[in-house]
């Protein structure tokens, strides 16, 4: 009986979750309206959606620098979750901008897809703010199980179905291994919220070569690890992204990721941190190996969409490089990376969406050939993206892997950054030989069927701002990521 | 006397071979099966030690596994079905458009 009235006394605090509840109300309703509206007209819901995401950036926004905390501490609502919250509104605004048209050419124009990013994001938001295990389970499968869908949405096209089925089957078996080792944690500790675990681990005496807390921390981190699509359980990333709808491709590169790399960071950071040593080495490891199997598989890619899938697991082991650092800088170098890379991927991938055909959105290296001078502000748009994939200044992947790797040598990776740097140095090739085919081929197509669909112009211009104006000025919004770090 | 342990050690073996059929079986159904037969294993492990430790919060996780693997499963089964639709076949070896 104590039990049950402790619970019903639980601190219920809406204020906690109020963008995510924003979202998923604007979600459901969108589900409705897409049902009143005539066969084939999905513009207003895609509207209604984008008015959605600006409402939950508001409320979003208002939160900042007042902290709140909900639902007896599982969840809260601070800087650090405004700032990925954002980051993860950003990619699905970008997203659904370039998404109405490629519906209505490839023949699904359906209306659920849009609430379908809704929940999305929605479950992304909870697992930014999520401070129990429990919440950011549930957030992670509001997430996922949502992508699921998104990722076989063309139910008609086999490649589809594929990518759905591949990334369903994977995610599934991930999240088995991620609950198995809440659990373990959760016999360690007596409570699934973080910082509970973080005292029961730092009470033990022996918390670096307890089994327990050794399996639980690792099998966490695989889940965690799947979603961010770092080696070696990044297996599902290519094949996912090259057969999933182009804009789901981006989006899923960019605002789940941000999502999970949050929720990995507060977990790590909070939970394990009487192991700090033992995380750091394991991440060193993985970001190494990460960034290294993702430049180097990229180079022998002839399909540029499968290549920036690979080009997506090296930036998920640049961000492991903030992580192994364990310092201010890395880990607002991370939050501040997740924005540029939001902005840059989603960009390249929204470019790539014109250049596709009915049926075909598949482009290899010859496809391109050519494709800049006949195409000049796409092939403009494209080649300043690709820049900032590499890192150039001054672009904002460049002042991204600054701040990451600078956190790396403060804390003594010389090393690290050593190895990032030359990494970047070798996806310098296959970003670059998309540019040679653009400009120094001759074209075999007039590319006359790309249309500049004023809404994905919209976003690639949104995109190349963000990106040319966190590259110059990097300052106000790395203060806002310093601010964020918890 | 059966003891926590026990549990635990049962859940262990469910676990792996969990994990051991979805490495190894063909049928994406009996795959799925498999990853249901994890989860289970990761309920039991949570009910056994919310016994010993004598708190509540492993048992209202376990209502949320079953509640989230109940919409993976009307989802997972959903991709199936368009699978078989487009392939007639629901066989992991059939899975081979999209590759290196």
């Amino acid at each position: 009986m104590e039990n049950l009235v402790q619970i019903a006394m639980a601190n219920v605090n809406l204020q906690a979750i109020m963008p995510s509840l924003v979202l998923s109300c604007f979600g459901m309703v969108l589900l409705l309206v897409s049902v009143f509206l005539e066969r084939g007209r999905t513009a207003p819901v895609a509207w209604l959606s984008i008015i959605g995401l600006i409402i939950t950036g508001l409320v979003s926004i208002g939160a900042w620098n007042q902290p709140q905390a909900g639902f007896a501490g599982s969840v809260v609502l601070d800087n650090f979750a405004t700032f990925f919250n954002i980051t993860c509104l950003i990619a699905a605004g970008l997203t659904i901008l370039m998404s109405d048209s490629y519906l209505h050419r490839e023949g699904y124009p359906v209306g659920e897809y849009y609430p379908l990013i809704l929940f999305t994001t929605a479950g992304a938001m909870w697992m930014a703010s999520g401070t129990d295990l429990m919440t950011i389970f549930l957030g992670l499968e509001v997430l996922s199980v949502s992508l699921y869908v998104l990722a076989g949405f063309f139910r008609g096209q086999i490649r589809s179905n594929e990518a759905g089925l591949k990334y369903f089957f994977l995610g599934a078996f991930s999240t088995g291994f991620m609950l198995y080792g809440v659990a373990l944690l959760y016999g360690v500790s007596g409570t699934t919220k973080v910082a509970g675990i973080a005292q029961a681990i730092a009470a033990l005496p022996d918390a670096a070569t307890n089994p327990m807390v050794i399996a639980g921390a690792t099998l966490l981190s695989v889940g965690f690890l799947f979603k961010i699509g770092a080696a070696p359980f990044h297996m599902w990333t290519p094949d996912v992204y090259q057969g999933a709808p182009t804009p789901i491709t981006a989006f899923m590169s960019a605002g789940p990721k941000a999502a999970a790399f949050a929720a990995f960071m507060r977990v790590t950071y909070i939970s394990l941190d009487s192991l700090q040593t033992d995380m750091s080495a394991l991440f060193w490891l993985l970001a190494v190996l990460t960034m290294t199997i993702g430049n180097f598989v990229a180079i022998s890619q002839r399909d540029i969409k499968r290549m920036l899938a690979y080009s997506s697991i090296s930036h998920a082991g640049y961000a492991l490089v903030g992580m192994v650092a364990w310092n201010e800088i890395g880990f607002s170098g991370i939050l501040f990376y997740m924005l540029v890379y939001t902005f840059m991927n989603i960009g390249a991938f929204a470019v790539l969406v014109l250049l596709g055909k009915k049926g075909e959105d598949n482009l290899t290296l010859d496809g391109v050939a050519g494709f800049g001078f006949k195409r000049p502000f796409l092939g403009v748009a494209l080649c300043i993206f690709l820049f900032s994939l590499m890192g150039l200044p001054p672009t904002a992947g460049f002042t991204g892997k600054f701040f990451i790797f600078a956190g790396a040598i403060k804390a003594g990776y010389i090393w690290l950054a050593v190895i990032g740097v030359l990494n970047s140095a070798v996806s310098l090739y296959y970003y670059l030989r998309v540019m040679v085919y653009m400009y120094f081929r001759d074209p075999v197509e007039d590319y006359s069927w790309v249309k500049l669909e004023m809404a994905t112009v919209v976003s690639i211009l949104i995109a190349i701002a963000g990106v040319l104006i966190l590259g110059v000025i990097p300052g106000p919004v790395m203060e806002l990521a310093k601010l964020s770090v918890f | 006397m059966i003891s926590v342990y026990h549990y635990m050690i049962l859940a262990a073996i469910l676990f792996a071979i969990g994990t051991f059929g979805v490495l190894t079986r063909k049928n994406t159904i009996v795959i799925f099966m498999c990853i249901e037969l994890m989860l289970n294993s990761v309920n039991l492990t949570f009910i056994a030690l919310s016994r010993h430790l004598g708190n509540m919060d492993g048992q209202i996780f376990v209502f949320f596994v079953m509640t989230v693997a109940a919409a993976e499963a009307a989802v997972g089964l959903a991709l199936i079905i368009a699978f078989y639709r487009n392939k007639e076949s629901i066989d992991v070896d059939d899975f081979n458009l999209l590759k290196w």
